[in-house]
């Protein structure tokens, strides 16, 4: 009876041992796995590998998976990092297709690298459908969201406090949209929520909010009102023609006169292609391939 | 190895044969119910294993006292200090404690002491419904009702603050405080009580003179209990709290507990960045927490077996 017990202790403080290295594990998994070969009618084979703006991920895994699934035999991995990564990363190799959130830069442009817009993110901007303002400027929206006019009659609207309700630290939609209003780190929120439903949730119920959420969620809701921004109202043919400030650009970054690999270059050719764009307008973007 | 078998004394009539096949039955079993019983033993040590090996490196990379100490948390700028999440947690739990413990204590001596028989059993059965409603209906129920009618009574810009999470709190805790010290009351003597009125005490002055703090070490535990659950709670939290990470410098601010830090940056963080590893190293505190109230937890019902 010792003994066994001895040895069924020795076993389970293996096992929480093992339980231990789980996270290092899970952190290896997530590395891109290269030339997995299944072997399928297609002859493609190998792996992409595409870093950037995690703003972007939402957009590229949906992508992703659906050409994982048409090229049994190809692993396209998504990496966070940032837009500057995702630039960098197109420039140095590491990545086969830089991901970036923002047109490039002319020095950027400069240094040979290319550009291809994959979609457009618009933001749109929301308040209570009781609220009578509706209309914004960018101005107007960032002193709003950093705390400088408090009231809503600041901007011509009734005298009641503003809530301003934003997306947690993290979120693609926050970082859009901060970055495009230069609000950076400066906003000050009445609430942080966990998903584009949850703030317009809280801005249909709560006739003093302010919030943002992504252009294709906010489509048909009731009880709220999209601001228009300088008087130009927030729908895809604004944002498509660029008429509707805050937006932004997903970009593809490649090397100039550098050839792709055969997988990373038939990815390319279908996030580009109209048929993605059903799958880049599920995640919430605006397509503008024809 | 002894053998235990044939303790109801009946001898064994069949073959030998039969005998062992009986005796290697039993001890199988036996050993499903030992690894079984095991099972609990490994999840835990897992749990704690895994929580300090991934929540240490985060602390050592900031400083123990930084990262605890820190007063700003911004994750995109590199700033992990947790101190507005532990005084956020703490101020909740102690608001919902101050808040639930008084109307439980006070549930519970009625329902043991002064209720008729058909009252009590219906207070009982709702408080035990209230114990076993999911804490997302709590959350769902606190941010459709309680953070819009906060928002009016107090005339905010929004709702979503420190006070909701601890009125929806308070309502959380309620069961666990109520049942355990219902039980404790039950286990006061009667000769106590029966003294006490024989001394010419009213039954007030009984049951708050000699029940309850002669039901005392149950009661801390009904509040240790509750304090438990409090500090755990996520998803209601999240829910209500406004989620922003601020320090609780009043009652109406949005804040962010412990909890509710974790779960709603964990998507974000990028495995093995600095961000992910502080995350669990909030899991961690989180943890230690938890650990000092289960101590303490234990100490009352010790005190209360020696009582």
């Amino acid at each position: 009876m010792k003994r066994m017990f001895a040895m069924l202790l020795t076993f389970t403080l293996s096992l929480g041992l093992l339980a231990g290295c789980g996270g290092k594990q899970t952190a290896a998994e997530e590395e891109p796995a290269s030339g997995e070969t299944t072997g399928t009618e297609a002859a493609l084979s190998g792996s992409v590998v595409t870093l950037g703006s995690t703003s972007m991920e939402k957009v590229m895994g949906i992508l992703a998976e659906q050409f994982m699934l048409d090229n049994s035999g190809v692993t396209v991995s998504v990496e966070g990092g940032g837009s500057g990564a995702g630039v960098e990363a197109a420039g140095n190799g590491t990545a086969d297709l830089g991901l970036a959130s923002r047109g490039l830069k002319d020095e950027e442009k400069a240094s040979g690298l290319e550009e291809t817009v994959l979609a457009l993110d618009g933001i749109a901007v929301i308040v209570n459908a009781e609220n009578p303002v509706k209309d914004l400027t960018v101005e107007q929206i960032a002193s709003i969201f950093t705390g400088e006019t408090a009231n809503w009659s600041g901007v011509g609207g009734s005298d009641l406090e503003i809530a301003c309700y934003g997306r947690e630290a993290g979120s693609g939609t926050r970082d859009g949209f901060e970055s495009i209003t230069d609000t950076k780190d400066a906003c000050v929120l009445s609430q942080e929520l966990t998903s584009t439903g949850a703030v317009i949730e809280a801005v249909r119920s709560n006739p003093q909010a302010i919030g943002y959420a992504s252009l294709s969620a906010v489509e048909g809701q009731e009880g709220i009102t999209a601001l228009t921004v300088g008087g130009v109202a927030c729908t895809e043919a604004t944002v498509l023609d660029g008429s509707y400030a805050i937006q932004r650009p997903f970009v593809l970054v490649t090397k100039e006169g550098q050839a792709l690999t055969a997988p990373a270059q038939a990815f390319y050719d279908f996030a580009t292609s109209a048929a993605a764009n059903d799958l880049i307008k599920a995640a919430g973007a605006v397509p503008v391939a024809e | 190895m002894e053998s235990v078998l044939y303790r109801n004394g009946t001898v064994c009539q069949g073959s030998p044969n039969k005998r062992n096949r009986r005796e290697a039955l039993e001890q199988g079993i036996r050993l499903i119910f030992f690894l079984c019983g095991l099972l609990a033993v490994t999840a835990v040590l897992g749990i704690s294993f895994y929580l300090i090996l991934s929540g240490l490196p985060a602390i050592r990379e900031i400083g123990f006292w930084n990262f605890l100490m820190g007063d700003t948390w911004a994750s995109n700028q590199g700033l992990f200090g947790i101190l507005p999440f532990l005084l956020s947690s703490l101020a909740g739990t102690a608001g919902a404690v101050l808040l639930g413990v008084p109307v439980g204590i006070f549930a519970a001596v009625f329902l043991a002491k002064t209720a008729p028989a058909g009252v009590a059993a219906v207070i009982r059965s709702a408080v035990s419904l209230l114990a076993g409603i999911p804490s997302v209906v709590y959350g769902l129920v606190g941010m459709v009702v309680l953070v819009p009618a906060v928002q009016r009574m107090f005339g905010l810009a929004s709702g979503a603050s420190l006070l909701a999470a601890i009125v929806v709190l308070a309502v959380m805790i309620l069961p666990s405080i109520i049942s355990v010290s219902e039980t404790a009351l039950r286990a006061v003597p009667k000769e106590y009580e029966e003294a006490s009125l024989a001394l010419g005490a009213t039954e007030m002055e009984t049951y708050f003179r000699v029940s309850l703090p002669a039901a005392r070490s149950g009661v801390a535990t009904a509040v240790v209990l509750g304090v438990g659950r409090a500090i755990g709670e996520a998803m209601a939290v999240i829910m209500v709290s406004g989620n922003v990470p601020n320090m609780p410098e009043s009652l109406f601010a949005p804040v962010r507990f412990l909890t509710t830090a974790i779960a709603s940056e964990m998507n974000y963080a990028t495995v093995g960045s600095l961000w992910r590893n502080s995350l669990f190293s909030i899991g961690l505190v989180l943890f230690l927490f938890i650990m000092m109230i289960n101590g303490m937890l234990n100490f009352f019902i010790k005190r209360k077996k020696e009582d």
